[in-house]
């Protein structure tokens, strides 16, 4: 080692460098849009509540048309019975199930004091049990599974659906799996025609699928010729490696390739071995055969690239590996001459579906009328079949369920009738729409069962839904109400209203009846004030389950008043007679969340009542209230918050009463620091006192909560001062007397100075204490102005930012009080703060120096306007909104009231820098720059202004351009338009187009502004319209429309009329143009020459056309006839033609009395 | 301009219009179109008192009597329409 020569480093590039290209080479696959794909999932953003129908087992299949039995005997599908009957079966699993649970943890608790002792490992009984108890329940789930024979019979008769006849005698031995159906072994053995079937025991990956399709089916037992075995993932990156790409990765000579073992055999069953999720690769009911190995290769992510062109389809928008599952029919080449009628028809409709649910928009649009023109040819069972397992997938993104929603929709408006053994099916897929996050799906899932119900009837849906009700899960019985709701809104709530009342007063499970309540609250809460007309039958519907036995019906029924109520307010208070008794009674017995549920539903009802009553009822319920102002749980203090909230509020409530039994309590138990923390509590808490300061008074509420402006922790003096805000906004500072007035003052600085993060709460409450003292402030600017100027100085930019904000509000109350010295002092110190660098700050500083020049004026202003103006002019240049909006709307006051102030050379500089902010994105900004144009050349004189103006009509900009001729209009207005009139018309002369137009813009604006003025200079500017209006380009020809409009109604009455006729004969060929907006002009022009010439002259045009020949013509002089006859009916009168000699015997057409004379 | 514009802009005025009575179209027959300019005439003596009783003096007729008779002539002011071809 030693001999050798030292070697040198290598030279390389610097660290930061290599740094820097392996960083550009990770950005280079950043996907910016990674985070975004996966929110479009409708189930990546669910709640694990709202994921729980992935979960739930409710594949009830295709039911009975009961209406259809007369006509074909034995319908097809179960009926109401068979559901009922299951239902309660599963009802039964479940108890059982929970007697078994609860069984065996008590067995545990006795068995663990004996393990205790014994040895650690079970003793061999326990494991032999076990073992015989797993045989047993093999021995049963026979019927689940089937022996061969039988599975290839349920493949033959295609999709029989588990409740078919025999299935359903098998059904209840079925129905009793256990969790034992879970392991894998169960899964495999299943019949590849069954129906997906799931239960919440599920848990393990596999069987948590949405379709529960057998691994070894899944993944062909053949290896797909050269591809190996696949990842069941369906990820590429996961697959094993094929032979070929071994033999390409390794070397040929030197190795040899083993055989397995003779015994071997690579476990197919994927779940086993990767204890990960596989997607699900064959969609429903197929099984897998050798033709369909290359799409299912696709469908692996085998492929290199998914297909986005498929035959018979077309060119896609997207096409994602879980729509090969669903669509791997239609992915390959087949002969289409061997397959029978439906295999086509099931082929069609599924191009159909992948063109709306991927295709580009028209591609969808006619995809879309096709599948709804064919809907009844189609049938509903084909075309649910393939639409339902889409909207069940898992990846199901917003834009795709939107689409197929939208096809549900149309299908089913054709199906009419036909969908009803359909109908559950259906709603099992669009229930979860109803709860969903997005206000859209949730319309969408309301319309869709709108219009299933509209379409299947009331008594279908009754029995359909009927079986969900009393669901063991609470997940379907919350959305299955809220879908009973739907049907209520749809066929009218009298309708379901015995069936309500039933289900409200149903002996046998309290579910029904919880359900049943939930549905009334529902539909309260949809409906609205609708349910007026119904209030007295819906309270009395689910009165009596204030009394319940169970604690949740009570709860429901006292949320269902609520909702009732609310929706009814400020009516119906008759109603709800027969519930006041047992809801005040209630509030004495309960608890909990029992007693919230009832409190709630008070809160909702005091408002409704008269005023004695309302006073009466809410000294009732006041003790209770009170009581539970010391709870701890978070729900009942919102609630009863909000009580209080609603009971201050009614009219019966005196404020003597408030002051002296509700205001100690309420502020001994919310005004602590604990409520600022939680977001919600705050907002209620503040909500709550503003409410009670209405009764109060101002002087009442902050006199007790003024000393916690000094409080320590911060958010808790924000949550005053909001609170001191919003009380004084309401009811001003009048009644706050002289020791409250120096409390408050000094808490409101001290809160402003002490605060850590600089917040709008503390802007907004000093602003709006300081302005409703007024002139009382005046002791006290002292002290504020020099902790705003103490602040101006400080090294945060956001404090700094904040002084500057309060002094534009403060501006106004300093002038008020007299105190000019402070402002100028204000004003001085802000000036030599405009070179700040934060724009956020600047804009705040610049807005401050305007609002004072504002309250003070030009010429008192300190520093003067010819020292503040030229420090602007750089400013302009800043690219920030905020930046530009305030200087633009300081410079445009000072032209506006000072510009003699300033140089008129520093006027023209601004002048160039506004042409600038003529691009800016705001309106309020262009606006602001468009008008400052005109203040300028008021003060300058007009000539070089325009100059700068009609130059910039030469740019490329079309928005530039478009405020240039604004602001020409602008300084024509204010100028007059004989200064801008001949320079505008001198530079239509030049070729340029943008410029000629330009200057036609620039003439429809100012005549439209100079209004009668016009009269004046019609006659100069005829020659260039006669030349616009002949031009060969048609926007030309437009404007010059626009202009012919606004100079004819500028000019009606002041005698020229000779131009515009003149310029009427120009316009008048226009009319057969077809173009939308140069029609528009056109006829906009002929109608104001209505108003410049009298519409005797017009229709003088007009007839010639009316009758003529080719249609063509007749309907454009219509059009224009009609225009003018709805513009002068009357005045037309006269000017009608005599058409006396087309009389017959028949009729008359003489107009005999205007041929009258004296 | 937009496609969305050619079918909208202008069909809603002409949808417009033809919700007011006395409109036309292409295809309005001399029949209809003169009884709503007679109608429009009776309306006009009716509604302008110096042409009622201009044409009261005329006919020597009382003013009231003048405008009993115009709205009453507003109903079929040309005669009975045309028969209805068959085909």
């Amino acid at each position: 080692m030693d001999e050798q020569p030292r070697q040198l480093e290598s030279y390389t590039a610097p660290k930061d460098v290599l740094d820097e290209l392996t960083q550009l080479a990770e950005e280079e696959d950043f996907d910016p849009f990674a985070e975004t794909a996966s929110k479009r999932q409708v189930a990546s953003r669910q709640s694990d509540y709202q994921k729980r129908r992935f979960a739930i087992d409710r594949d009830g299949g295709v039911s009975k048309d009961a209406f259809k039995e007369g006509e074909d005997g034995e319908g097809e599908g179960t009926g109401y019975k068979d559901a009922m009957r299951l239902a309660r079966l599963e009802q039964e699993e479940q108890r059982v199930k929970r007697a078994i649970a609860e069984k065996e943890r008590k067995e545990k608790e006795e068995g663990e004091k004996e393990k205790m002792d014994l040895d650690k490992t079970p003793p061999r009984e326990e494991l032999e049990a076990a073992a015989a108890e797993v045989a047993t329940i093999r021995k049963k789930r026979r019927w689940d599974v089937g022996e061969p024979a039988a599975a290839d019979d349920a493949k033959k008769a295609e999709a029989p659906g588990e409740w078919s006849k025999e299935a359903l005698e098998n059904a209840a031995p079925k129905k009793r799996r256990s969790r034992w159906d879970a392991t894998p072994a169960d899964v495999g053995a299943g019949a590849p025609g069954e129906t997906p079937k799931r239960s919440r025991w599920d848990q393990t990956p596999v069987a948590g699928q949405p379709s529960t399709i057998s691994a070894p089916i899944l993944f062909p037992q053949t290896p797909i010729p050269g591809m190996g075995f696949m990842a069941p993932d369906g990820d590429k990156n996961n697959r094993y490696l094929s032979d070929e790409e071994l033999d390409a990765i390794l070397p040929s000579a030197g190795y040899i390739i083993c055989k397995p073992p003779d015994g071997y055999a690579p476990i197919q069953n994927a779940a086993r071995k990767l204890m990960m999720t596989p997607v699900p690769q064959f969609g429903g009911f197929q099984i897998q055969d050798e033709s369909d190995a290359a799409a299912a290769a696709a469908a692996a992510g085998l492929a290199p690239e998914l297909p986005t062109e498929i035959p018979g389809v077309g060119s896609l928008a997207f096409f994602k590996a879980e729509d090969a599952q669903y669509f791997s029919k239609i992915l390959k080449e087949e002969d289409e001459t061997e397959l029978s009628v439906d295999e086509l028809k099931e082929r069609k409709i599924m191009r159909l579906l992948l063109k709306i649910k991927n295709g580009t928009p028209p591609v969808r649009k006619t995809a879309l009328r096709q599948i709804t023109d064919k809907a009844r040819e189609f049938g509903a069972g084909p075309l649910f079949d393939k639409i339902l397992p889409l909207l069940m997938e898992r990846t199901l993104e917003d834009q795709e369920r939107h689409l197929l929603v939208k096809v549900i929709d149309r299908v089913l408006y054709k199906l009419d009738d036909l969908v009803r053994p359909y109908v559950h099916k259906i709603l099992v897929v669009i229930e979860p729409l109803l709860i969903d996050e997005d206000y859209y799906a949730r319309v969408e899932g309301r319309e869709i069962i709108s219009n299933l119900s509209k379409a299947a009837g009331l008594a279908h849906m009754i029995s359909t839904m009927r079986p969900d009700i009393d669901h063991v899960d609470e997940y379907v019985r919350n959305t299955t109400a809220r879908a009973f709701s739907v049907v209520a809104s749809a066929l009218g709530i009298p309708s379901l209203l015995p069936f309500l009342k039933a289900v409200c007063r149903s002996k046998k499970s309290w579910q029904a009846r919880h359900t049943g309540i939930r549905i009334v609250q529902q539909i309260a809460i949809m409906m609205g004030c609708a349910v007026l007309p119904h209030l007295r039958n819906l309270v009395e519907a689910i009165a009596h389950g204030l009394s319940d036995d169970q604690q949740k019906v009570r709860t429901m029924t006292a949320l269902g008043l609520a909702a009732l109520a609310e929706a009814a307010a400020p009516y119906g208070i008759e109603s709800f007679d027969a519930v006041l008794k047992p809801l005040w009674i209630g509030i004495r017995q309960h608890r909990g969340k029992g007693l919230a549920a009832f409190l709630k539903a008070i809160g909702f009802i005091i408002p409704l009542m008269d005023p004695e009553y309302a006073s009466y009822y809410t000294k009732e319920v006041t003790v209770i209230l009170i009581r539970e102002f010391q709870s701890s749980d978070e729900e009942m203090k919102k609630i009863v918050l909000k009580v209080v909230k609603q009971c201050a509020a009614t009219e019966g409530v005196t404020p003597s009463y408030i002051k002296q039994d509700i205001l100690p309590e309420f502020f001994k138990a919310f005004w602590v620091r604990r409520m600022a923390l939680d977001r919600r509590n705050y907002r209620q808490v503040v909500e709550t006192t503003v409410e009670l300061a209405q009764k109060a008074g101002v002087a009442e509420i902050v006199g007790r909560i003024v000393n916690d402006l000094k409080d320590e922790a911060e958010p808790y003096r924000k949550m005053v001062m909001e609170t001191i805000t919003k009380v004084v906004a309401s009811l001003g500072a009048s009644d706050i007397d002289e020791r409250l007035e120096i409390a408050l003052i000094d808490g409101i600085i001290s809160a402003f100075q002490e605060q850590t993060t600089e917040d709008q709460v503390m802007l907004d409450g000093f602003g709006t204490v300081v302005n409703a003292f007024g002139i009382r402030v005046k002791p006290y600017l002292t002290q504020i102005v020099s902790t705003v100027l103490w602040r101006l100085n400080n090294k945060s930019a956001k404090v700094r930012q904040q002084a500057a904000d309060l002094t534009t509000r403060l501006a106004v109350v300093i002038k008020q009080c007299g105190e000019d010295q402070l402002l100028s002092k204000l004003g001085v110190v802000l000036f030599e703060q405009l070179g700040e660098e934060y724009p956020d700050t600047l804009g705040s500083i610049i807005a401050a120096v305007g609002a004072i020049a504002n309250v003070v004026g030009m010429t008192q202003m300190q520093p003067p306007v010819k020292d503040l103006l030229p420090r602007m002019t750089p400013i302009l240049r800043n690219r920030h909104e905020k930046v530009q909006e305030a200087s633009i709307n300081l410079i445009g006051r000072i032209a506006d009231r000072g510009a003699e102030f300033v140089p008129a050379r520093e006027w023209m500089r601004i002048c160039f820098e506004l042409l600038d902010l003529l691009k800016a994105h705001k309106k309020g900004i262009r606006r602001a720059a468009v008008n400052s144009f005109g203040y300028i050349a008021k003060s300058l004189g007009p000539q070089d202004v325009l100059s700068v103006l009609l130059t910039n009509l030469r740019v490329q900009e079309r928005q530039s351009r478009v405020c240039s001729t604004v602001a020409i209009a602008i300084v024509a207005e204010t100028c007059g338009p004989f200064t801008c009139i001949p320079a505008i018309l001198n530079e239509y002369r030049t070729s340029e187009l943008n410029v000629r137009t330009g200057c036609l813009k620039a003439l429809s604006f100012v005549f439209e502004y100079v209004g009668p003025q016009s009269a004046f200079y019609c006659d100069s500017v005829v020659t260039m319209l006669e030349d616009a209006l002949t031009d060969r380009d048609l926007v030309h020809r437009q404007t010059a429309s626009t202009i012919v409009k606004h100079l004819a109604l500028g000019v009606a009455g002041l005698g020229c009329e000779d131009s515009m006729t003149h310029l009427l004969n120009l316009v008048w060929p226009n009319c057969f143009e077809t173009s939308p907006h140069v029609i528009g002009a056109v006829m906009d022009a002929i109608e104001s020459m209505r108003v410049a010439l009298g519409p005797g002259v017009l229709l003088s045009y007009v007839l010639q056309g009316l009758f003529h020949p080719a249609r063509k013509v007749r309907e454009v002089y219509w059009r224009i006839y009609n225009a003018l006859y709805l513009g002068a009916a009357d005045a037309l009168v006269p000017f009608y033609p005599d058409l006396g000699e087309l009389s017959d015997e028949r009729n008359v057409y003489d107009r005999h009395p205007l041929q009258m004379f004296i | 301009m937009s496609s969305e514009l050619r079918y909208t802009a202008n069909t809603q005025t002409e949808h417009l219009h033809a919700r007011y009575t006395g409109t036309g179209h292409a295809d309005v027959t001399k029949y209809d179109w003169l009884t709503h300019q007679h109608r429009d005439t009776c309306a006009s003596i009716v509604g302008h008192p110096p042409l009622a009783s201009y044409l009261a003096i005329a006919d020597g007729e009382s003013i009231g009597r003048v405008k009993f008779e115009m709205m009453e002539r507003m109903l079929q002011p040309c005669g009975p329409p045309p028969p209805k071809d068959d085909d």
